[in-house]
């Protein structure tokens, strides 16, 4: 089979999931009127497929920084921060992240991806271990894999299955880079991090922790889970994306270990790209400080999960184990998930569909990713919606 | 290695396989982990966690780049349970 030849088989297996016609990966959006409606063909929608956890796509703050910076500094930097320079933005937002975090260090990426791509292949190499989650996002594992380090999965945050997996270590446990997240992106659950800690300190690892899901969402001024837990001085490297709660695009890590810094002279993914351009880099400090002082979008963010949560399982919808911006309905098969997604934008909603192998254990999921600015009234009438098609496509 | 361990390695191997596997493969040494058994990625790695817990080892992702067929699986398998 030639190169192309691996593509067509590629295409032919999609299209054997996917009926002709149905474009529910890369879905065109013609307009966005809001953080929460966008228009879909000929439809006005309700959108439940984002990231956008603060309802800050349209922030006026975040706008207008963004309108100054292309202003004053223009489009795009043009290179890399190595060989081209950092900007002012750059540097501040970088300290902002420090300062929020309270460490010593941070580092801005260009992307979320590259955040973990940079971070990971930086600190582990050849004869270090990375002890990943079997949930763990493709960046994570990617990263993973450019390291050249070795890489060990345990069961989805089963904390028995992480301490088998850190005992056959033996030695090697201190040479090792445990991975989790904040959130996991399919099912929306946390992390148990206290027990993740315990065992982190009990066999001498490193720790790092991705908040890309999290950020914004759990702790009172919006840390994630390490506000949430109390655990930030027992996490070493914690890393995240711009493009959910604070709207734009690119990547963090912060440490209090004072070598994250070396990492801009070893790490590929952050030495060989155009540094973010100022547009992003102005609209991402100002979203930043939104999400510090956004308790109240917080509040409103959980009150809108747990009414979609509740209703979407008093139904009788199979849902990940806790309420978070993240809810999937579990399905048997990609022709039930298919369906309930297809039904849903002809309800004018649009969610995300997730099929195998993306989705964990063989299944499918309707995802939905809630926001602070969907009204009570908007989360009711999905939640309506669900539940009609539960019985019309699920329990005919 | 000795052939008494390969072949119980072999014979796990194709027993765990056998419940992955449509019923009309009949799965031997040289079956293609991928081409021949039609195993997603993500089911194989499941695989690889319950093949290691069998073993008590644990086995890098990065070594199943150079396997493809359950004689592969199980020569990495053996040379993992010898160093450990």
């Amino acid at each position: 089979m030639n190169l192309l030849e691996k593509l067509d088989a590629a295409a032919a297996a999609r299209k054997a999931m996917l009926p002709e016609g149905v474009g529910a990966f890369g879905i065109p959006i013609e307009e966005v009127y809001s953080a929460t409606e966008a228009r879909i063909g000929e439809r006005r929608v309700l959108l439940l497929g984002t990231n956008n956890y603060l309802g800050l796509t349209f922030a006026p703050e975040c706008i207008e920084a963004a309108h100054k910076a292309l202003d004053e500094e223009g489009t795009g930097t043009t290179g890399s921060r190595m060989a081209n320079g950092s900007y002012y933005g750059h540097r501040a937002l970088e300290r902002e992240f420090a300062d929020f975090y309270d460490c010593c260090s941070g580092i801005v990426f260009t992307t979320g991806y590259q955040a973990n791509l940079g971070t990971i292949s930086g600190l582990v190499g050849r004869g270090d271990t990375v002890l990943i989650d079997g949930d763990s996002h493709a960046s994570i594992f990617d990263g993973c894999i450019l390291s050249g380090a070795e890489i060990i999965r345990f069961k989805h945050n089963d904390m028995a299955d992480m301490e088998k997996r850190l005992r056959r270590l033996g030695g090697r446990a201190e040479t090792t880079l445990i991975i989790v997240e904040g959130i996991y992106s399919m099912l929306g659950d946390q992390a148990p991090l206290p027990e993740i800690v315990e065992l982190k300190n009990k066999y001498n690892c490193t720790l790092l922790l991705d908040e890309a899901h999290s950020l914004g969402v759990l702790g009172e001024t919006g840390q994630g889970l390490v506000e949430k837990t109390g655990l930030l001085k027992e996490v070493d490297f914690i890393t995240g994306t711009f493009s959910k709660s604070l709207c734009s695009i690119g990547g963090f890590c912060v440490s209090n270990h004072p070598q994250l810094d070396q990492l801009r002279y070893v790490s590929h993914p952050y030495i060989f790209t155009a540094s973010p351009s100022p547009a992003t880099i102005a609209s991402t400090r100002a979203a930043l400080q939104l999400l510090r002082n956004g308790s109240d979008l917080r509040k409103q963010l959980w009150k809108n999960c747990t009414q979609l949560y509740t209703r979407l399982k008093e139904t009788g919808y199979i849902l990940g184990p806790e309420p978070g911006p993240v809810i999937a309905a579990i399905l048997d098969s990609p022709k039930q998930a298919l369906q309930i997604w297809h039904r849903l934008l002809e309800n004018n909603i649009y969610v995300n569909l997730i099929l195998p192998p993306a989705a964990p254990d063989g299944k499918s999921l309707v995802r939905c990713s809630v926001n602070a600015a969907h009204t009570t009234e908007q989360i009711a009438h999905v939640g309506e919606t669900f539940a009609k098609l539960y019985h019309e496509v699920l329990q005919p | 290695m000795t052939d008494n361990n390969y072949d119980e390695i072999v014979q796990l191997l194709c027993d765990r396989l056998s419940s992955l596997a449509s019923a009309d493969v009949n799965i031997t040494a040289e079956t293609n982990l991928i081409s021949d058994l039609s195993i997603d990625s993500i089911k194989l790695l499941n695989l690889i966690m319950e093949i290691e817990d069998a073993f008590d080892i644990s086995i890098p992702i990065n070594a199943l780049a150079d396997v493809q067929t359950v004689h592969e699986l199980a020569c990495l398998i053996a040379k993992i349970k010898s160093a450990s």
